[in-house]
């Protein structure tokens, strides 16, 4: 074996050893999640009964609702403000890409504590307009996302050459809205997904917000049975983060998947908020 | 539905001013464009060619001035309602559809149906050369299939203008001159009035019907590819356009004397005492002789024609002779200068 084969080997050891390690620090809180959710303690085997919670619990079930619609409209939301706006940008205004990307990026500096603090008085109005209604919290989780929105969809932006695309279907006879629908978003769909599924992907593992204005979002329900039924909330928590991880691998098979003529945007994933998860404390508790 | 050869409209730019705060990137620029001809706008970097361009595409507002195509005034028209085809120099396919939807993406536009769409864009396809490649998307195409692909899709809306943004300078030399041919003759066939913007004055001369030389924001002259070379009307023109050589002369009653000769002078020439004649390298002649005031440095050749590198005092110049004429002429050469021209523009010196 010649050294440099010899440094291969050496080299292939030591990946496939931080594979598994990062494999196992991973697997295995899940797989005791999925053990202790799926485990008869008044008799033997295995049973499903917390897992029925999911459906049955109508508290559970109401919040898992909730926290599905809210999702939906929060990435409606920030999809209809932050597409047209970050493609206007571009195309008409580009001295304004700094000021709109400082504005996006300002949410993650400011802790979620102090932004439910602060926005408290907001949501008293949100009440007044719409209602004491979960679904005000849409506004909040916007602005919650915007940052890994923005980061997700300027990824997407920036791999197209917007304008002259945009020049080419105008001298073609398109419209703005037609520039707009047929030519700009068509070729940033991975980034439009990316962006959907970790906005997504936060407002289900969001808890501060909804835990504070007193709403039963998934999360918050998850951290209240862990109290009462610890294997419901386990399960709970598992079937959420699943759903997260489902959520990722579409999105890596569809980006991965378009030949490369699609832009595939690597948005960085939200560090620090933990998709989906349940928040400290509550999950396997 | 092939346009013929001439059915071309005449477009016409009237004293366009564009301003950007103090920079004027066009200062009253004058241009007609007759029915059916290929015009190049030449000029270095910065001189005001793209904009007018852009401002004749829609894609730009002039700060003053008017568009008028065929006759109607379009200042104001979007560029969408234009009805003019463009070619850029970056690549401009869009990634998402392949080599036919997106030359048929204009004519869906039009709301042409899906029948027509396909064959039209197999024919503008199979006029690039390009019918084999209707199914690749942009990534799966080179730089100049690309832009042939953009070519067609420009021309299947038959538009009144075609507009051309140095779409060859991405490309390599040798794509670049066979690229040029074709747009030349898919332009003759097809018969649009085309402007051309170029920094390449060998693409222009070449491809143009006229050409028109910018300068700060202004038409210097517009003229035949022939004309500009044999007779530019300025010292920019006659440097911009080739390679000249400036030779210190005597001007005196419309004839300039240098290297031992006596030549008319070109209108706008200087009309008395010292001046400095431009001479193309053609244009100078080169004699084997030990008595001669210069020397030569060295030769390239060059196939048919070769170029010489002559020293004249403190002065170099260049000279450009057939092969035959080479005879007798290396570098160290001690020769004689002379001037084969009818007439030289000569600049103050």
């Amino acid at each position: 074996m010649t050294p440099r084969q010899a440094a291969r080997a050496r080299l292939t050891t030591f990946r496939v050893v931080v594979l598994v390690l990062v494999g196992l620090f991973f697997l295995v809180p899940l797989l005791s999640m999925l053990d202790f959710s799926t485990r008869n303690f008044t008799g033997t085997g295995r049973t499903g009964a917390a897992w029925a919670l999911l459906v049955t619990d109508p508290l559970l079930r109401g919040s898992i609702i909730t926290s599905l619609v809210l999702a939906v409209l929060t990435v409606v939301l920030m999809l209809v403000l932050l597409v047209p706006t970050m493609i206007w940008v571009r195309l008409r205004v580009p001295w304004v890409a700094r000021p709109l990307e400082f504005f996006c990026l300002l949410p993650l500096t400011v802790p979620p504590l102090v932004l439910v603090v602060g926005l408290k008085n907001v949501v008293l109005w949100l009440n007044f307009l719409f209602g004491d209604t979960p679904y005000v919290l849409t506004f909040l989780y916007v602005v919650l996302v915007l940052p890994y929105a923005y980061r997700a969809l300027d990824a997407g932006l920036s791999a197209i050459d917007v304008p002259t695309l945009a020049e080419a279907a105008r001298s073609l006879g398109a419209g703005w809205a037609t520039v707009i629908t047929r030519v700009v978003v068509p070729n940033i769909r991975t980034a439009l997904l990316s962006a959907s599924f970790i906005s997504i992907a936060l407002v289900l593992g969001e808890f501060t917000f909804a835990s504070l204005l007193n709403y039963n979002t998934l999360q918050v329900v998850i951290n209240l049975q862990s109290k009462a039924n610890a294997q419901e909330s386990v399960a709970a928590s598992l079937a959420s983060i699943l759903f997260a991880a489902v959520l990722l691998i579409i999105l890596s098979v569809v980006s991965g998947g378009r030949r490369g003529r699609a832009v595939a945007s690597a948005a960085p994933l939200p560090t620090g908020t933990a998709p989906a998860a349940a928040p400290a404390g509550t999950a396997g508790s | 539905m092939k346009p013929e050869r001439g059915t071309g409209v005449e477009v016409r730019l009237e004293e366009l001013h564009r301003h950007y705060g103090s920079t004027r990137a066009l200062d009253g620029l004058d241009l007609t464009l007759r029915p059916g001809e290929l015009v190049a706008l030449l000029g270095p970097s910065g001189c005001g060619k793209t904009t007018a361009l852009r401002i004749l595409a829609g894609l730009d507002e002039p700060t003053s001035g008017r568009v008028l195509v065929d006759g109607r005034d379009v200042t104001t028209v979007p560029a969408n309602k234009r009805d003019m085809g463009m070619v850029f120099q970056a690549y401009s396919l869009f990634p998402h559809l392949t080599a036919q939807a997106n030359v048929e993406f204009g004519l869906k536009l039009r709301k042409v149906d899906r029948a027509r769409r396909a064959a039209r864009a197999r024919e503008m396809l199979d006029l690039v050369g390009l019918a084999d490649q209707a199914s690749r998307y942009a990534t799966e195409l080179s730089g100049g299939q690309q832009q042939r692909v953009a070519l067609a899709r420009a021309l299947a809306i038959e538009p009144s203008v075609l507009l051309l943004d140095e779409p060859l300078s991405a490309l390599d030399a040798k794509v670049r001159t066979q690229l040029r041919d074709e747009i030349r003759r898919v332009q003759l066939e097809v018969g649009t009035t085309t402007l051309f913007v170029t920094h390449d004055q060998e693409e222009a001369l070449a491809m143009a019907d006229r050409v028109g030389v910018m300068s700060k924001g202004v038409l210097q002259q517009l003229d035949t590819p022939q004309e500009l070379y044999a007779h530019p009307v300025n010292a920019f023109v006659a440097d911009f356009v080739g390679l000249m050589n400036r030779v210190p002369a005597e001007v005196a009653d419309g004839r300039v004397r240098l290297l031992g000769t006596e030549v008319a002078t070109l209108d706008g020439s200087v009309t008395d005492g010292a001046g400095v004649a431009l001479l193309r390298p053609e244009q100078l002649t080169v004699r084997p002789d030990p008595d001669g005031t210069a020397e030569v440095v060295d030769v390239m050749f060059s196939g048919a024609v070769s170029r010489l590198r002559l020293r004249a005092g403190e002065q170099e110049l260049v000279s450009q002779l057939s092969g035959s004429a080479l005879s007798g002429l290396s570098a160290g050469t001690r020769v004689r200068l002379g001037v084969d021209a009818e007439r030289l523009l000569v600049t103050a010196p």
